[in-house]
């Protein structure tokens, strides 16, 4: 049952799709094939769904924990800027010094500083009672400030001609590809050890969610905030906990992309994985599974909207608006397969008669 | 078989591949960091693609892809164009530097050409265009408009690109009216027509009544002609945005470059090397020059356009002098193009000074 | 020294368009229906308004088209959302792409020329002329159009019978529903509101303030009209408040530029977010009975049998 809602969307947009490609005058197999069959045709094809597929995946986990605790964390992209700052103070300064150290500490400074970013929404909500969506989502816009400012004056390469960009990361400041560890079948292909630190993550998400007392505390909160409080469990550590998680999942991310494919800091290295985890957080109905899959569809989106436009010349905008739309029939399906509708009359109680 | 037979059957196989060769178009691959109906750098990109297919017919195949940032899908998109086939690339942005020479490493067999890079390698080659060329006439032009003696320069980043087109208009101007001085507000994008929008009316404000910019829309020439004084179009040509406010427009023109390098790809010897073109090349152009300008602008753009033309005159050619009064180029000498092109600096006439500097 | 009276003028010219978006969006919040796919309406509106005086509509016309086209994006959303029971914020941001990418792709034979007809400003005699506050006298059409909506909207809202029902289904929907109130109809309703609204924001961007066409005109600023939602409590008179000062601070932060302060313009650019965190700050640590809440039903779906 649970496959047909997604099914059921997928036939959805395959005829408004066919609709559309009429419209342009594409044969619609074609188009169909290259934007969903194609790009994941193939071990690059494969490992670059992966390489999209992780970041949002480990961003959306964190989120999902707080919304859960109805902490809107709407800031994750900006605690990715600060993931990704971080990491890259570590990489620059330390590279060639630390050894092996690097990288994991380029990790962790990832997540703290991802932490520290959601921190500061954390307590002006806390503390002064400011609506964190307003706040997270202005820090983001602050934070982007904050790379620009770095890239352009400080961090900037001197050997960079005064563009904006940090040096190239060393190899012991960068994730090592699948393909060094022997397995050939990766040969060529651009994923790397993240996919380790979100396979890792998914189950760790799903105990704390689902066995962990503090995931337990978060979820009451979130659904009974008077019986949270009576229990001895405030809304104030509950919005912490939440805000530090999505921070620090988000932080992490960055860092991994930044030690991943991208190898320095610039002012423009992430494609806005910190707002599309928000849509994969809500697809995958905020459940750790849910979520990895949602994270595998979105990349797969992703993707296809590229080579839409290398196969068939198919304008961007195009495969946003089929992005849009399987979206939307993805969700309009899934509650037409979970509950029934019935349409019946609702019992009028006249207003007057009650007064 | 005998010997007749075979010759026939290689001779028909001989014919078969070199017709089969022939028969394929070569395939051109363009990676836009904007959308191609942006009116601006992704459009002007786009008019040389054009040009290519006009120019070349069923004998080139091109592909472009829009809209990819300058980030870990730009490597991807890249190296999806060069394993489908494209035996000439073109990655139109800067950002797209890194991700381009890996991809070249890869495929040895196909030549990159990026734009704006520094960058090279054997299969990697670097092209630009002298917009600061353009950007000096149209100092001219406000140096004999501006009743103020104020101009104003809406920039997107401080990167040399857009520091050298700031001196170069303020140069230009300072030819006509030696007193004459240019405010740059910093917008910190390339594309936001209402922070645009709000950067030429704080320009407007303080005094400026000739605005250039390094930005992609055309919000700062719509701008000027609400408020009544005097713009350039920037990218492309932007008279039928403003014409009241419209001076002139700086437009790149990519179509003769673009054309070259399929021309050569096509006989088998494909064009290497950097290529920094201007104006004599024609890669860049100062056009639509409003009617009312007054005739002693009109002559004198078209006397400087004739020495950069002719190639005996550099933009900066010496004397130059900093902002802050320091000489920079002496009398007689010109900036180096490796000079040119990490401008951190601004030249006398320009407020302020250079962020981060 | 900087002159005041442009400054003000230039923040009134970017706050209408927020100001519409985020009314708009106040009252479907005030039912209990977030939508985030308020730049998606803004973008599909001002393509549509554009496209109108294009094939030379005329303004009226224009901000019908706008309109129309947004609530109809709205729509969209409610069916999946109200009808549907899907996620809201999903929903939202998927009618967000959407949006983007419609108007992308349907407005690419629009980009590179001007608007043939615009709305003219119209000072006020005597007003206009005002120190500092005259720029707010002689706005356009839709600007006086979005204060007098402000106020109808704020009155509406608080003093009338058609408020109450409204707060009432944000509030607490099952006992609107106990009442006799049809939760889904009132929500329908606010969420097509605040489409149209959107719509004319983005009709405003399009016709009145650039005049042209291309894709992301409104560069984001729905996002700041949510936000500005947030900002205001709920409430519509502080929206003028936030609406200004975003764009104001904007303003400020380039004024300061040109007339030659020596401040990061990274740091300035940062100004406008900075600022909005802390007047919001400052307004909600008020601990007397300002409203700060959401409504208490914001973003949960109402199942009509319960």
């Amino acid at each position: 049952m649970q496959l047909l809602s997604p099914l059921l969307a997928m036939a959805l947009t395959l005829l408004c799709g066919l609709g559309i490609f009429a419209g342009l005058g594409l044969p619609p197999g074609r188009a169909f094939h290259a934007l969903f069959i194609e790009p994941v045709s193939g071990m690059n094809g494969l490992s670059e769904l992966l390489l999209i597929a992780s970041p949002l995946c480990l961003i959306a986990l964190g989120l999902a924990i707080g919304y859960r605790a109805n902490v809107w964390n709407i800031g994750a992209e900006g605690q990715m800027y600060l993931g990704g700052i971080c990491a890259t103070g570590v990489a620059i300064h330390w590279q060639g010094h630390a050894g092996a150290w690097t990288l994991w500490a380029m990790l962790v400074a990832g997540a703290a500083g991802g932490a520290l970013w959601a921190s500061v929404t954390a307590y002006l909500r806390a503390r002064l009672h400011a609506n964190e969506i307003l706040v997270s989502l202005m820090l983001t816009y602050v934070a982007d400030q904050l790379v620009k400012y770095l890239v352009y004056g400080p961090w900037q390469d001197p050997q960079a001609n005064k563009f904006p960009m940090t040096v190239e990361f060393g190899d012991d400041a960068l994730l090592p590809l699948l393909q060094s560890f022997g397995w050939e079948i990766f040969d060529g292909t651009r994923v790397n050890a993240s996919v380790f630190i979100v396979l890792a993550a998914i189950p760790a998400a799903w105990l704390f969610i689902g066995r962990s007392f503090a995931g337990f505390r978060l979820d009451v909160s979130g659904q009974a905030p008077a019986a949270a409080r009576y229990a001895g469990f405030p809304q104030t550590g509950a919005i912490w906990l939440g805000m530090l998680i999505g921070g620090a999942a988000a932080g992490l991310a960055g860092a991994a992309e930044l030690a991943g494919p991208i190898g320095r800091l610039n002012d423009r290295w992430t494609p806005g994985f910190g707002f599309t985890a928000i849509i994969v957080a809500a697809l995958g109905r905020l459940h750790p599974l849910g979520i990895a899959l949602a994270a595998l569809l979105m990349a797969l989106l992703y993707l296809g909207g590229e080579a839409g436009q290398i196969a068939l010349q198919l304008p961007k905008a195009i495969s946003q608006v089929f992005q849009g739309m399987l979206l939307m029939f993805l969700l309009g399906c899934d509650v037409l397969v979970r509950h029934r509708l019935q349409w019946r009359a609702a019992p009028e109680i006249a207003a007057g008669a009650a007064a | 078989m005998n010997f007749r037979r075979k010759l026939l059957v290689a001779a028909a196989v001989l014919g078969i591949a070199v017709t089969a060769h022939a028969a394929d178009p070569l395939k051109v691959g363009f990676v836009y960091i904007g959308p191609v109906g942006d009116g601006g750098w992704t459009f002007a990109h786009d008019a040389g693609r054009k040009a290519v297919e006009k120019k070349f017919g069923p004998k080139v195949q091109t592909t472009y892809v829009e809209n990819v940032p300058e980030n870990a899908d730009a490597e991807r998109v890249i190296r999806d164009l060069a394993a489908k086939g494209h035996s000439v690339i073109f990655t139109t942005s800067f950002g797209y530097m890194d991700s381009t020479l890996k991809v070249a490493k890869s495929f040895p067999k196909v030549q990159f050409y990026h734009a704006t890079g520094f960058k090279s390698s054997p299969n990697t080659h670097i092209y630009n265009s002298r917009m600061y060329e353009p950007a000096y006439l149209a100092g001219i032009v406000a140096g004999h408009v501006s009743k103020n003696g104020v101009l104003g320069f809406v920039a997107s980043f401080p990167i040399p690109e857009v520091v050298r087109n700031i001196n170069a208009f303020t140069m230009g101007a300072r030819a006509v009216n030696p007193k004459i001085t240019t405010k740059v507000v910093w917008v910190n994008t390339w594309y936001d027509p209402s922070k645009e929008r709000q950067a030429a009316e704080s320009l407007i404000g303080a005094g400026a009544d000739v605005l250039l910019q390094n930005t992609d829309s055309s919000a700062v020439l719509q701008t000027a002609q609400d408020k009544g004084v005097h713009a350039f179009g920037w990218d492309s040509d932007m008279t039928a945005y403003a014409p009241k406010a419209h001076l002139a427009s700086a437009i790149e023109v990519w179509g003769g470059y673009y054309a070259k390098v399929v021309d050569a790809a096509l006989a088998g010897k494909p064009l290497k090397g950097t290529v920094w073109g201007g104006m004599k090349e024609g890669m860049n152009d100062f056009v639509s020059l409003s009617a009312e300008l007054p005739e002693a602008a009109q002559k004198m753009v078209g006397e400087k356009r004739a020495a950069i033309v002719s190639g005996k005159w550099s933009v900066f050619t010496g004397p130059i002098l900093a902002a802050d009064g320091s000489v920079k180029v002496p009398a007689g000498k010109a900036l180096t193009d490796k000079e040119i092109d990490s401008i951190d600096w601004y030249s006398e006439g320009v407020e302020g000074k250079v962020p981060g500097k | 020294m900087i002159a005041l009276e442009p400054l003000f003028a230039s923040a009134i010219g970017a706050a209408v368009p927020l100001l519409f978006a985020s009314l708009g969006e106040l009252v479907a919040e005030r039912a209990g229906v977030l939508n985030l796919g308020v730049e998606g309406m803004m973008l599909v509106g001002a393509l549509a308004a554009f496209a109108t005086v294009a094939s030379g509509g005329g303004v009226a016309l224009a901000v019908v088209a706008g309109m129309a086209t947004g609530a109809l994006a709205a729509l969209a959303f409610a069916v999946l959302t109200l009808t549907l029971q899907a996620s809201q914020v999903a929903a939202g941001l998927a009618l967000t792409i959407v949006g983007a990418g419609l108007s992308a792709f349907l407005g690419r034979g629009y980009v590179g020329f001007r608007a043939p007809a615009t709305f003219e400003d119209l000072p006020l005699p005597g007003l206009s002329g005002l120190p500092i506050v005259g720029p707010a006298f002689s706005m356009n059409l839709l600007g006086y159009l979005a204060i007098a909506m402000l106020a109808a909207t704020a009155w509406m809202l608080s003093s009338t019978r058609w408020g109450l029902v409204l707060r009432t289904v944000g509030e607490s929907p099952s006992v609107a529903r106990s009442l006799g109130l049809n939760v889904t109809r009132v929500r329908y309703a606010a969420t097509l509101f605040g489409g149209a609204l959107a719509g004319l924001a983005g009709c405003y961007c399009a016709v009145a303030q650039f005049k042209m066409w291309q894709e992301g005109l409104t560069s984001g600023h729905g996002w700041i009209a949510l936000a500005l939602v947030v900002f205001a409590g709920w409430r519509p008179a502080r929206l003028v408040l936030g609406a200004l000062l975003f764009g104001g601070v904007t303003a400020l932060g380039l004024t300061l530029q040109a007339a030659g302060v020596h401040i990061s313009p990274f740091a300035l650019s940062s100004l406008p977010y900075l600022a909005t965190i802390a007047v919001l700050v400052l307004i909600s640590s008020d601990q007397r009975a300002l409203r700060r809440n959401a409504p208490a039903a914001l973003g949960k779906p109402f199942f009509d049998g319960d």
